[in-house]
């Protein structure tokens, strides 16, 4: 076998290996992806509840004055929560949230504003060491299976944050960076302001007035109680749609690494074939050119 | 009129369905909703039980009752949402499970109160004493 044909040949052997690894990651993401949205959807009736309750206490007390909701006069000290992926094979997933992120943290810096960004997942991590920027707070391990101690977690450590003086290392704004799941096939970065407290207006809500309640023990206590969860839930929320779209974006890179593959293939298999074929027909003539000075030999 | 009960964790829905009444524990009492009761917004007490009292009558008859880790109840307009952080109904506790862990989070003195609270509040809600 001559050596190009051979070469050939093992190029065949490893693209059809790889796109049987891409094939495998697709299919794995394409089951996945339901249940990721699943449990999305399964926790929009504990975000909306909250939201309504704090819709609540604020419609009630025009004034709220509450840490949690006022304006700084002059911000110096800004928290960036950044969403990214743990495993990579997801495309232009974290890269695009990562960039989103910079630019919100040149924006804040021209107003300035100082950035520390807190990280979750692998790969926002690592790309913050290796371009030693100092993180405030990282997590990893369940960034495609989000559970709501991660959010806790999270969520504990930025109010932590928010709840100190600016001196003290505090921070006056929380914002967050992530991917929104749009579909299967567009996913959003986005930053949402997380606080001070912007209330987003529930999509569905009950028609007419907000009701005039009744606050067991008070409505300060109540705020009190209610905000951190509140923020908890929205991080939640971030975190499986997070989920949602990495493991929507995984299996489009799967999928167009795979149909790449398969198009590699046919080019490199009619390679093979001219190859195979220059070879058969160099021995044909190398035999019939051999034959025929065997011939011209004995003749003369 | 009846009660539209909605009892909700962040990773899903634990119960929802109509009810005639409804019993909780908030940090100022016991609370009985019963319909047309005006709005309220209450923190639950660590580790109580909420008792429900469904319009369709349950396997083992009467109230159902789950156990609340911490939580919120807001009533309004004959919408009953309880928001918990943890909860379970009486019925799914493995009360064995819940014995062991009780005793673990007892020996470990301190920093456990709340969540002895929520096991203690898991197998009352089972129809337990503890």
């Amino acid at each position: 076998m001559g050596a190009q044909l051979r070469a050939v040949r093992r190029r065949i052997a490893t693209v059809k290996s790889t796109a049987k690894i891409t094939k495998a990651q697709e299919l794995i993401a394409s089951s996945r992806i339901i249940k990721a949205q699943q449990r999305a959807r399964a926790a929009e009736p504990y975000a909306r509840e909250i939201t309504a309750a704090v819709e609540a206490v604020v419609s009630r007390s025009s004034n709220v004055n509450h840490p949690l909701t006022t304006e700084p006069e002059n911000p110096t000290r800004a928290a960036v929560l950044i969403l990214t992926s743990d495993r990579g094979f997801c495309g232009g997933y974290n890269a695009q949230v990562l960039r989103e992120a910079q630019a919100l943290t040149a924006a804040l810096a021209g107003r300035g504003v100082e950035v520390m960004p807190f990280v979750s997942g692998r790969k926002g991590i690592g790309w913050h060491r290796f371009r030693d920027k100092p993180m405030a707070g990282e997590w990893a391990g369940y960034s495609d299976t989000p559970r709501h101690h991660n959010a806790s977690e999270i969520a504990s450590a930025l109010l932590d944050a928010f709840r100190r003086p600016a001196h003290e290392g505090g921070v006056d704004e929380l914002h967050i960076v992530y991917t929104e799941f749009v579909s299967m096939l567009t996913q959003r970065p986005v930053i949402h302001r997380l606080l001070p407290l912007q209330i987003v207006e529930a999509t569905e809500r009950a028609p007419g007035p907000i009701p005039v309640y009744d606050f067991e023990p008070s409505p300060e206590r109540v705020l009190d109680e209610l905000l951190p969860w509140y923020i908890e839930s929205r991080i939640f929320q971030a975190l499986l749609d997070a989920a949602a779209a990495e493991i929507a974006a995984r299996r489009r890179a799967m999928k167009s690494a795979t149909d790449n593959a398969n198009e590699l293939l046919e080019k490199l298999t009619r390679d093979a074939n001219k190859a195979r074929q220059a070879e058969i027909t160099q021995e044909i003539s190398e035999i019939v050119g051999g034959a025929n000075a065997l011939a011209d030999a004995g003749r003369s | 009129m009846t009660l539209q009960v909605r009892l909700v964790v962040p990773e899903g829905e634990i119960w929802a369905g109509a009810a005639d009444r409804l019993v909780a524990k908030t940090l100022d009492g016991e609370i009985g909703i019963l319909s047309s009761h005006t709005p309220v917004l209450g923190i639950l007490a660590a580790g109580s039980v909420v008792r429900i009292l469904p319009q369709e009558p349950t396997a083992g008859g009467g109230w159902l009752q789950a156990a609340v880790g911490s939580g919120f109840l807001s009533v309004a307009a004959d919408r009953v949402s309880i928001l918990a952080r943890d909860a379970v109904l009486g019925s799914h506790v493995d009360r064995a499970a819940v014995r062991a862990e009780l005793e673990v989070a007892m020996g470990e003195a301190d920093g456990q109160a709340t969540r002895a609270d929520y096991l203690r509040a898991q197998l009352r809600a089972a129809g337990e004493e503890a």
